[in-house]
């Protein structure tokens, strides 16, 4: 952690604004490959809009925002996929009612033939998809079922694994384990920790400081639009990150409004 | 981009043999229409004599082709999320350009019927471009263009014509060789099938090549099937939209130089109501109408069930009053049987 590279991602003092509305001011983090970058906040604290700029879905209003050290705006997802970043939504980004090697290879379909007869190569889409899914463990019976059938860990993993192999340097993930149980939330904080071993950059955003601590290097606290803290994981602790994850001072007075009948 | 494939053999799992053939076709979006295809020509069979007779089949199936050609590219709209109110006016639209420009020009008719095409996919392409520019549902959208179209249509057909409807052109160079590619009739085995069949069933094939084989139709069931999706993972949406809108006009123009081939003069206020028809056939074919899901041979499935119904009724000699009736209830019933299917298929999946 103490080489000192270029980083793959660096934001530094990154603003958005709506309109009048202050979404984002100040925000300051780093992903190196091989890390994992976790981004805490509760509900409101400007994780998306940090995800929607770092995915290039939003232009950002001030800061520099740099990519393996070129300081960019990213026009639009496309721009972000080329030069390497790859977004997993909340939502998936997957179609549900799309069989699985058809969302797998959405928007990057290989094709064969030339000129009219042009095609996609769906025997490689299909076997590629297979393929990978099995690497993660997945082992599906059929890459043609519609990928809304599949559980919410095994659609997180297809989705990891689509960016992994289309040669993502950088892994945005939104809230990988926010629906999910305790062991499908298992599965894929491996699958996390997976892509971290291969080398790429990841940035988790969470709001669930058990989950960040297990794998991150870094943690970014937001809170209210505005970083409220930066910490590596040899200068923090758990306990440490949960309190200020969780408003500090304002979770002592909420126990003792909580705790007052039962003492009384 | 390497992949890590296992050998070939590993690519169709082994368990795959264990799918029964019918949960695959129970899996397969025009399977309702099929069956109520068979039904409806199981009736009609049954109920007029004449129905089952060969020339009855190219007349049935004429009808169909005039429905079917619009209902495909209806049907992979409404695959990509949209409807197009405007589509059956347009059909009108493109034969009044090309019979006017070429009567007032005095030009080969080649001539009206390129500016036809090239003004109609402008009709296409205006449909898709404010779509996805305001953002706006495609019903008001499209709503607005076929209110204006039809008052074009009649307002300029009289401006210039004095009439409501345009002067023969049938004198006139160049109208033999185009009426035998629009409007000419092959007499196969007997029967006298339109030309206009042969249109269709090329469109069909097309159609499902470009959404089973392409990647414009992976494109297409996912604008549909999630558009946010979608555009998060690098597909063009607006144009894969702005596409689907000239595809709708690109066959409105082949409909439109039928309509005008075939009976010389164009009446100004047709196509009205047509619309609707080639969204029900796409709907009865089992397009999702939220969208991503559907198929162009359920589009032909549909506008055959429409084919057989309306000529089947006056082959019964009943009075035609009640195909509308026969339409509604096979609507219905067809929607309602696709979404039984569809859950039945995805429970067991």
């Amino acid at each position: 952690m103490t080489a000192r590279q270029t980083p793959l991602v660096e934001l530094d003092g990154v603003s958005k604004y709506y309109g009048n509305i202050r979404a984002l001011e100040g925000v300051s983090l780093e992903v190196h490959a091989g890390e994992i970058t976790c981004v805490l906040g509760d509900n409101g604290a400007g994780k998306s809009t940090l995800i929607k700029i770092i995915a290039g879905l939003h232009g950002h209003d001030a800061g520099t925002f740099r990519v393996e050290g070129e300081e960019t705006s990213l026009a639009n997802p496309r721009d972000a996929l080329d030069r390497g970043i790859a977004t997993v939504y909340q939502d998936l980004a997957v179609v549900p009612l799309m069989p699985v090697w058809r969302n797998f290879f959405l928007g990057s379909e290989p094709t064969k033939g030339a000129g009219p007869f042009k095609r996609l190569d769906v025997d490689r889409m299909r076997r590629t998809t297979h393929a990978e899914l099995l690497r993660m463990g997945i082992d599906l019976r059929d890459v043609d079922q519609p990928i809304g059938t599949l559980s919410g860990g095994e659609r997180q993993c297809v989705a990891i694994a689509r960016a992994v192999h289309f040669g993502a340097k950088v892994l945005v993930l939104d809230e990988p384990t926010a629906a999910l149980g305790v062991k499908q939330s298992g599965v894929v904080l491996k699958y996390v920790a997976a892509a971290r071993d291969a080398g790429l950059g990841v940035v988790l955003i969470t709001h669930n400081p058990h989950h960040a601590y297990l794998v991150g290097d870094r943690f970014v606290l937001l809170k209210r639009g505005s970083m409220s803290g930066s910490h590596t994981k040899d200068s923090i602790t758990l306990d440490e990150l949960t309190r200020q994850m969780a408003g500090g001072s304002e979770l002592e007075d909420l126990r003792h409004e909580l705790e007052r009948p039962s003492s009384s | 981009m390497s992949t890590t494939a296992p050998p070939a053999k590993d690519a169709i799992d082994e368990r795959l043999l264990h799918t029964s053939p019918l949960r695959r076709l129970l899996g397969r979006p025009e399977l309702g229409s099929v069956v109520g295809a068979a039904a409806v020509f199981l009736f009609f069979s049954l109920v007029a004599d004449s129905f089952l007779r060969a020339a009855s089949l190219g007349t049935v199936l004429y009808a169909a082709s005039t429905i079917g050609i619009m209902a495909v590219p209806v049907a992979l709209l409404m695959i990509g999320g949209e409807f197009d109110l405007s589509a059956g006016v347009m059909v009108t639209s493109a034969a009044l350009v090309s019979s006017m420009f070429s009567f007032q020009m005095t030009a080969n008719v080649w001539v009206g019927v390129g500016v036809s095409l090239l003004t109609t996919l402008a009709f296409g392409f205006f449909n898709g471009f404010m779509l996805t520019r305001t953002k706006l549902p495609s019903f008001i959208i499209t709503l607005g263009t076929f209110l204006m179209l039809t008052g074009l249509n009649l307002g300029l057909t009289k401006l210039i014509s004095g009439t409501v409807s345009t002067k023969t052109i049938a004198d006139m160079e160049g109208f033999t060789s185009a009426r035998s590619l629009f409007a000419s009739e092959l007499v196969l085995g007997g029967v006298a099938l339109k030309v206009t069949i042969l249109w269709w069933f090329a469109l069909v094939a097309l159609a499902t090549w470009i959404l089973l084989r392409t990647r414009f139709g992976n494109w297409i069931f996912a604008v549909g099937g999630g558009s946010d999706a979608a555009r998060a993972v690098g597909v063009p949406v607006v144009k894969t939209k702005i596409g689907l809108y000239m595809g709708v006009a690109f066959c409105a123009w082949i409909s439109g130089q039928h309509l005008l081939f075939s009976f010389d003069v164009v009446q100004s206020g047709e196509g009205v109501g047509n619309e609707l028809i080639y969204i029900i056939a796409a709907v009865i074919g089992g397009c999702l109408i939220t969208g991503g899901y559907g198929s162009a041979i359920g589009s032909a499935v549909g506008a055959f069930i429409f084919g057989m119904t309306s000529k089947g009724i006056v082959y019964a000699e009943w009075n035609p009053d009640w195909f509308k009736f026969f339409l509604g209830a096979m609507l219905l019933l067809a929607t309602l049987l696709n979404a039984w299917v569809r859950k039945r298929a995805e429970a067991t999946a």
